[in-house]
C-alpha cells in the first residue's frame, strides 16, 4: 500500500510550506498585533478569520450533530458505518475553531473570560458557551474511539451510561450555536447588504448547516475510502444526498420567498458584486440540488462527489457572503484579507486534513473496517505505517 | 437622572478646543498632524469634520439602549443610570464585536497593540460623577457643545429651533437614531450633508438579537422533550422488534 498516495512527498512540500508560512504569520500577529498581520479596521473589524475559519469551521463540523441524532435518536442503523468519522471531523473542526479564535481575539489569553463574565443578552455570549460544552460532549462521544483501541472498558461503560442525555445535549447545544452564529449579524442591520440581511438569519444558517454538515460527511467517506483503500458506503451516501437535495430545495425555497418578502429581488437587477457573488452563492448551492434529484448522480461516486464538493462551496460563499461581502458597501468600505490572514486560514484547513488522516489511520474511525485488512494482509508494521 | 450632550453644528466654528480637551483628558497625544484627521480612532476619540463651510463632530452617541453594550459577551461595556456607556478593558477579551454591532461606527480599536483595547468616547464618567462638565464640553467657546440633563436638552434643543426656525434643518439627531442617544445634533441642513447616518434604524438595536435570542430556553426545554420522545419511541421499536425476532 505504499502506493496509496502517488503524489504523496508533492503533498508533503505544500503541507511543509503552508505550516511554515503560517509560523512566520503566527510570530508576526505575536510579535504586531492584528494590525501587523490582518486587513481588519475600525470600519471592517471582523474578516477571514471569523468569516471563514469560525463560521465556515463551525458549520462544516454540523454533520458530527446531524449524524448523531439520525442514527442514535432516530435510530436508522444503518448511517452508523458513516457516524463516527462525522464525529472525528466535527470533534477536530470544534479544536480547530478553537486555534483560530486564538489568533483572532485581541486577548487570547483571556479565551476564558465568558465563562465568569456574563452578559446573557449576547449572541456571542451564548456561542462562546455552546461551542465550549458542545466541544466537551464531542470530546465524550469521540473518546470511545481511543478507548476501544487501548481496549478500557471501564470508562467506555461510563460513557455509554451518559450517551443518551450527552447526545440529545450534543444535539441542542449544535442547533443553538449553529442559527446563533446568524443571530450574530442580527444587530447590524443598516450595514448588511439586503439580499443577505433577514430576520430569519438565524434558521437560515441552522438549515445550511446541516446541509453542509451532510455533504461534508459524503466529501469525507469519498476520500477517506481512497486514502484507506476502503469500498465506499455508496447506498448510504446516496440516500444521505437525497436528504441533501431535499433540504436544499427547501432551504432555496425558504429564501426566495425572504427576498419576496422583503422586497429584495429587485435589488439582482442591479449591476453590482453583491449581485454576482450573490448568484453564484445560489447557482452553487441550486446546481447539487438538481444534480442530486437524479437517481443516476446519486449512484455515481464521482458525481455525488463534485455535487457534495459544490454544496460545501455554495455553504462557504454563503458564509463569506454574509460575513465579509454583505457589510462592505454598508461599513463604506472594502475589505481584502491580508496574506498572512489567508496564510493562517489555509494552516488550519491543512492541520485539520492532516490530523484526521493521522487518526482515522489508528483509531477505528471506520467501523466496518475497524482493523483494516490491507495491513493484515501486507504485514505493514505500526512504524511503517507512519512513514506512509 | 441621565446626562447628554447638545451639539449645535450651526454655532460651531470648528476650532477644535474639544479634540484637544479630549485628548488631554484621556492623557492622548495631540498635535497638528492629529488634529488634521478628521476621523475617530483609537488615539482621537472626538472628531471635528469639515463639511464645505459646515463643522460636524463625532463621537460616541451614548444610545438608551447601547448595540455595543448588548453584544459584548464579557459585560465590558455597560450602560450607566448617569448616561454614559463605560469600558472595563480588563474584562474585554478583544472580539471587537462591539465596534461590529455600533450603527454610528464609533468604538476604535487599537490594531497595533499587542495588548489591544477597544478606545471610545466615555462622556467624562468619572468627571461627569463628580458634578462637573464633560471636558469638551467645559473647553468649547461657543456653547456648541453643551451638556446637561438629557430631557433638559431635549428641551433645549426644540427651543433653539423654535427661536431661529429659519437657522436649523428641523430635526434632533439622536432623538430616534437607535432607539434613541444621549448625544443630540442640531443642523442647518439635512444630517447626510454633515456626515451622519441617516439609515440607523428607529428601533432600540438590542432588540433584534433579542428576538431570537430570547426563543433559548424554548428550544432547550421543546428540543430535549421531543429528542428525548423520539429517541425513546425509536429505541423501543428497536427493542420490541428484537424481542419479537428472538420468539419467531
Amino acid at each position: 500500500m505504499i502506493r496509496r498516495f502517488p503524489k504523496l512527498t508533492v503533498w508533503r512540500a505544500i503541507f511543509a510550506g503552508i505550516m511554515l508560512t503560517a509560523l512566520y504569520a503566527t510570530y508576526r500577529r505575536a510579535m504586531y498585533g492584528l494590525g501587523g498581520v490582518t486587513n481588519l479596521s475600525d470600519r471592517f473589524p471582523w474578516g477571514l478569520w471569523v468569516a471563514f475559519d469560525i463560521l465556515c469551521g463551525v458549520g462544516l463540523a454540523a454533520g458530527g450533530f446531524t449524524l448523531v441524532a439520525i442514527v442514535h435518536i432516530f435510530n436508522v442503523e444503518r448511517y452508523k458505518p458513516i457516524l463516527r468519522p462525522a464525529i472525528l471531523t466535527a470533534f477536530l473542526g470544534y479544536l480547530l475553531v478553537v486555534v483560530a479564535l486564538l489568533f483572532d481575539l485581541g486577548h487570547p489569553e483571556r479565551l476564558w473570560h465568558p465563562l465568569v463574565m456574563w452578559n446573557p443578552h449576547s449572541a456571542l455570549f451564548e456561542v462562546a458557551w455552546c461551542v465550549m460544552l458542545y466541544t466537551t460532549v464531542l470530546f465524550l462521544e469521540f473518546v470511545p474511539m481511543v478507548l476501544e483501541r487501548f481496549g478500557w472498558q471501564k470508562p467506555l461503560g461510563w460513557i455509554h451510561n451518559i450517551s443518551v442525555p450527552l447526545m440529545i445535549a450534543g444535539v441542542l447545544l449544535s442547533t443553538l450555536h449553529q442559527s446563533s452564529l446568524g443571530t450574530l449579524y442580527l444587530i447590524v442591520p443598516e450595514k448588511m447588504y439586503p439580499l443577505w440581511y433577514t430576520p430569519i438569519l438565524p434558521v437560515m444558517f441552522y438549515i445550511s448547516a446541516i446541509a453542509a454538515g451532510l455533504a461534508m460527511t459524503i466529501f469525507e467517506s469519498w476520500h477517506s475510502s481512497r486514502a484507506f483503500g476502503r469500498a465506499l458506503e455508496l447506498p448510504l451516501l446516496a440516500s444521505m444526498g437525497r436528504v441533501l437535495a431535499v433540504l436544499l430545495s427547501v432551504y432555496l425555497w425558504i429564501r426566495f420567498l425572504d427576498l419576496v418578502h422583503r422586497h429584495a429581488l429587485a435589488l439582482l437587477m442591479r449591476n453590482r458584486m453583491e449581485t454576482w457573488l450573490f448568484l453564484l452563492e445560489i447557482a452553487l448551492l441550486a446546481t447539487p440540488v438538481v444534480l442530486l434529484f437524479q437517481k443516476r448522480v446519486r449512484l455515481n461516486p464521482g458525481a455525488l462527489y463534485a455535487a457534495a464538493v459544490m454544496v460545501v462551496f455554495g455553504f462557504i460563499a454563503n458564509r463569506l457572503n454574509v460575513g465579509i461581502t454583505a457589510l462592505e458597501a454598508g461599513s463604506g468600505t472594502h475589505y481584502v484579507p491580508r496574506w498572512s490572514e489567508i496564510s493562517i486560514t489555509l494552516a488550519i484547513v491543512a492541520a485539520g486534513f492532516a490530523i484526521f488522516r493521522v487518526v482515522a489511520e489508528y483509531f477505528p474511525v471506520f467501523e466496518i473496517q475497524a482493523q483494516p485488512p490491507v495491513f493484515s494482509e501486507t504485514g505493514v508494521t505500526e512504524e511503517e505505517r507512519i512513514e506512509v | 437622572m441621565p446626562q447628554g450632550i447638545l451639539y449645535d453644528s450651526t454655532l460651531c466654528i470648528g476650532c477644535r478646543s474639544c479634540e484637544a480637551a479630549c485628548a488631554e483628558r484621556w492623557g492622548l497625544p495631540y498635535n497638528e498632524t492629529i488634529a488634521a484627521e478628521e476621523r475617530i480612532s483609537a488615539h482621537k476619540l472626538t472628531a471635528i469634520e469639515t463639511h464645505g463651510d459646515r463643522y460636524s463632530r463625532r463621537l460616541c452617541m451614548h444610545c438608551v439602549e447601547p448595540a455595543c453594550a448588548s453584544v459584548c459577551p464579557v459585560g465590558a461595556l455597560q450602560k450607566t443610570a448617569l448616561g454614559p456607556v463605560v469600558y472595563d478593558p480588563e474584562k474585554c477579551f478583544g472580539c471587537r464585536y462591539c465596534v461590529q454591532a455600533c450603527a454610528f461606527q464609533v468604538p476604535s480599536y487599537e490594531w497595533n497593540q499587542r495588548s489591544p483595547r477597544m478606545r471610545k468616547c466615555d462622556m467624562c464618567y468619572e468627571r461627569q460623577s463628580r458634578g462637573e462638565p464633560t471636558a469638551c464640553a467645559a473647553a468649547c467657546p461657543t456653547g456648541a457643545t453643551k451638556c446637561g440633563e438629557r430631557n433638559a436638552l431635549i428641551e433645549e434643543a426644540r427651543k433653539r429651533m423654535d427661536d431661529k426656525p429659519g437657522d436649523y434643518f428641523h430635526k434632533i439627531y439622536g432623538l430616534e437614531e437607535a432607539g434613541g442617544t444621549s448625544v443630540f445634533y442640531l443642523s442647518a441642513v439635512p444630517f447626510e450633508q454633515i456626515g451622519l447616518r441617516t439609515n440607523v434604524p428607529h428601533e432600540a438595536l438590542p432588540a433584534l438579537t433579542w428576538r431570537a435570542l430570547e426563543l433559548v430556553p424554548d428550544v432547550v426545554s421543546t428540543g430535549s422533550v421531543l429528542l428525548g420522545g423520539i429517541w425513546w419511541i425509536t429505541n423501543r421499536r428497536a427493542e420490541v422488534a428484537k424481542a419479537e425476532g428472538k420468539r419467531k
